[in-house]
């Protein structure tokens, strides 16, 4: 019981943080606003997709790449709590490690799905026609995508000694699985070994799947639905066990 | 008086390096207790012990009856520690940064707010418990941190350097906060500090640490008087001289030569000091400057480490001096 309060407890520390940060939420609603509508524009009207609108092709892109980045920064936000000391509070009291970790992780994943569904309506000025059988079937896709990313960015968090290292986070993290992810642009037709690049990324089955629930008929999958949640489940599976060991180690 | 902290042979080392070697003592119940020691000497990492941070690399100790290896869950339960380092949330106010510790602590929820209330009372914030972290000073963000360590109605309380980068009158203040809260909680309290007067105003006993082992350990009062009752410093040209003179020939009490000072620790000045002046004349010195002074903790920690506690000294300094000392003495 006292560990349940204590996960709760570290969970509503992580939302109330991320909610009180104002520009962190101006910058959440208006990032994917310049990728839609600037990016996505200028792109809509000089390559040729044949019967797909980009914009509409990149918004669950953008949903993921939102989420991605999202969960590296507040994952490695470990290291800032570790540089203002508030980590040792946490790691002396009673709660055990393991709650700990799930506090964490439950309280970042969190963020994050608060993050890529601030994104949702604007699917409204696209010309998607969201519904709620639609925002019903994304949702526990997007938790899926969430928990492995999420544990990517506290494994990293707990393996870092200092912030100095997140500009390699963004290079080779954030930006390959964002590139390799199918988010920007279809792999059908891209060299071999881009696409099979892009197939070891959890990331392009999300993405895939997303795809699926929000585009209809237009999108022709690459992937079975149930190939795409199982390549998801094993990813969260394989980064829970890695973060939550990685978390477990530090002093 | 009935034990709440027994060490047995407690040791940590890192790599080649021992930072606490086997230490063992005794802490009573409801004691004030100071570990006074220059920085480096073992305290924090002795302290981390006993609050479950680091593992031992041999020996145990109990606290409020469980062993810090096997029972750190009950151990945590029991103890409350302020830390050396701020660890508050700065983002957060100093209220919801109270109730995360009464959470992650199991305070019973009907308890809380009142437990809060009084706490922030006792150190004197009451007024700003809404107010964020950030628009505290130093000072204030250290007492709520005291705050927060008694929150859960912990047996013993751990202070690291609880008045380390703080301005005379917040330290002033945190002093009082620690002798109030040792009359209204019924609790233990252990301080490491590197100030003397701190471990000489708020505690009962002391326990003097240098490089990892326990040089001396009792109350400041025997303490001071086992340095003896008068703290004779001398000054002359030939400082250096007289002292290795007046350790040679065994003239009076302990002598200690440091910063170009002799300083003799003697029962009672009034009648040593003439002899003290007639050696050093027969000796052909001449002394130029005399005080008499009775032993603070300083001279304690001169008196069994041969070296100063650092006041505005580097630590190679100190380190130069007891060597020095040392190849004198043999």
């Amino acid at each position: 019981m006292s560990e349940i309060r204590g996960i709760y407890t570290l969970w509503l520390r992580e939302v109330k943080k991320f909610l009180r940060e104002k520009p962190r939420l101006i910058n959440a609603i208006c990032q994917p606003l310049l990728w839609l509508f600037i990016f996505g524009t200028g792109m809509r009207f000089s390559s040729g997709m044949p019967g797909i609108n980009y914009q509409e092709f990149i918004f669950p892109g953008l949903i993921v790449q939102a989420m991605l980045f999202t969960a590296m920064f507040m994952g490695v936000s470990v290291i800032w709590d570790r540089e203002f000391g508030f980590l040792k509070e946490i790691l002396v009291s009673p709660i055990s490690r393991t709650s700990v970790f799930l506090g964490k992780m439950l309280g970042t994943s969190t963020d994050v799905m608060i993050q890529g569904i601030i994104i949702f309506p604007f699917a409204y000025l696209i010309g998607i026609p969201v519904h709620i059988f639609m925002v019903l079937e994304a949702l526990p896709l997007m938790i899926l995508i969430t928990i492995g990313l999420v544990c990517i960015g506290l494994t990293f968090a707990s393996l870092m000694k200092s912030f100095e290292g997140f500009g390699l986070i963004q290079t080779f993290i954030n930006l390959p699985m964002f590139f390799l992810s199918g988010a920007l642009f279809p792999l059908a037709n891209v060299p071999t070994w881009l696409q099979w690049a892009s197939y070891v990324n959890p990331l392009t089955y999300g993405v895939d799947a997303l795809r699926t629930v929000m585009m209809g008929d237009t999108w022709v999958q690459l992937f079975p639905m149930s190939l795409d949640i199982m390549v998801l489940l094993c990813f969260d599976i394989i980064m829970f066990v890695i973060g939550k060991t990685a978390f477990c180690r530090v002093e | 008086m009935k034990p709440i902290i027994e060490t047995f042979n407690l040791k940590k080392q890192f790599g080649p390096y021992t930072a606490v070697n086997n230490i063992s003592l005794t802490i009573n119940k409801g004691e004030v207790f100071a570990l006074l020691g220059p920085n480096g000497a073992g305290k924090t990492t002795f302290l981390s012990m006993l609050c479950t941070i680091l593992r031992p690399t041999s020996g145990t100790a109990l606290i409020n009856g469980f062993d810090i290896s096997r029972e750190s869950a009950q151990v945590r339960r029991s103890i409350g520690i302020v830390f050396q380092d701020p660890s508050v949330d700065t983002d957060m106010t100093s209220r919801e940064n109270l109730q995360m510790h009464a959470n992650l602590y199991s305070v019973p929820v009907s308890e809380q707010e009142e437990r809060i209330k009084q706490v922030l009372e006792l150190v004197g914030l009451s007024g700003r418990a809404d107010d964020f972290m950030y628009t505290y000073s130093g000072g204030m963000r250290r007492r709520l941190e005291i705050a927060r360590g008694l929150l859960h109605y912990p047996r013993v309380l751990f202070l690291d350097e609880p008045t380390i980068g703080l301005d005379p009158r917040s330290r002033e203040h945190i002093w009082d906060y620690i002798r109030n809260l040792r009359k209204r909680e019924d609790m233990t309290i252990i301080l490491t500090t590197h100030y003397m007067e701190e471990a000489d105003r708020l505690c009962d006993r002391i326990a003097i640490i240098d490089q990892g082992t326990i040089v001396a350990l009792d109350t400041p009062s025997v303490l001071k008087q086992e340095v003896g009752g008068d703290i004779i410093t001398i000054r002359s040209d030939k400082s250096q001289v007289l002292s290795d003179l007046l350790i040679q020939d065994n003239i009076a009490g302990h002598v200690s030569y440091h910063n170009d000072e002799i300083k003799i620790s003697v029962q009672d000045a009034n009648f040593q000091f003439p002899g003290i002046v007639e050696y050093a004349v027969n000796a052909g010195i001449r002394i130029d400057h005399v005080t008499i002074t009775k032993p603070d903790m300083n001279d304690v920690f001169i008196h069994y480490t041969g070296k100063e506690l650092y006041h505005g000294e580097t630590p190679e300094r100190t380190g130069r001096i007891a060597m020095m000392k040392r190849r004198r003495a043999r």
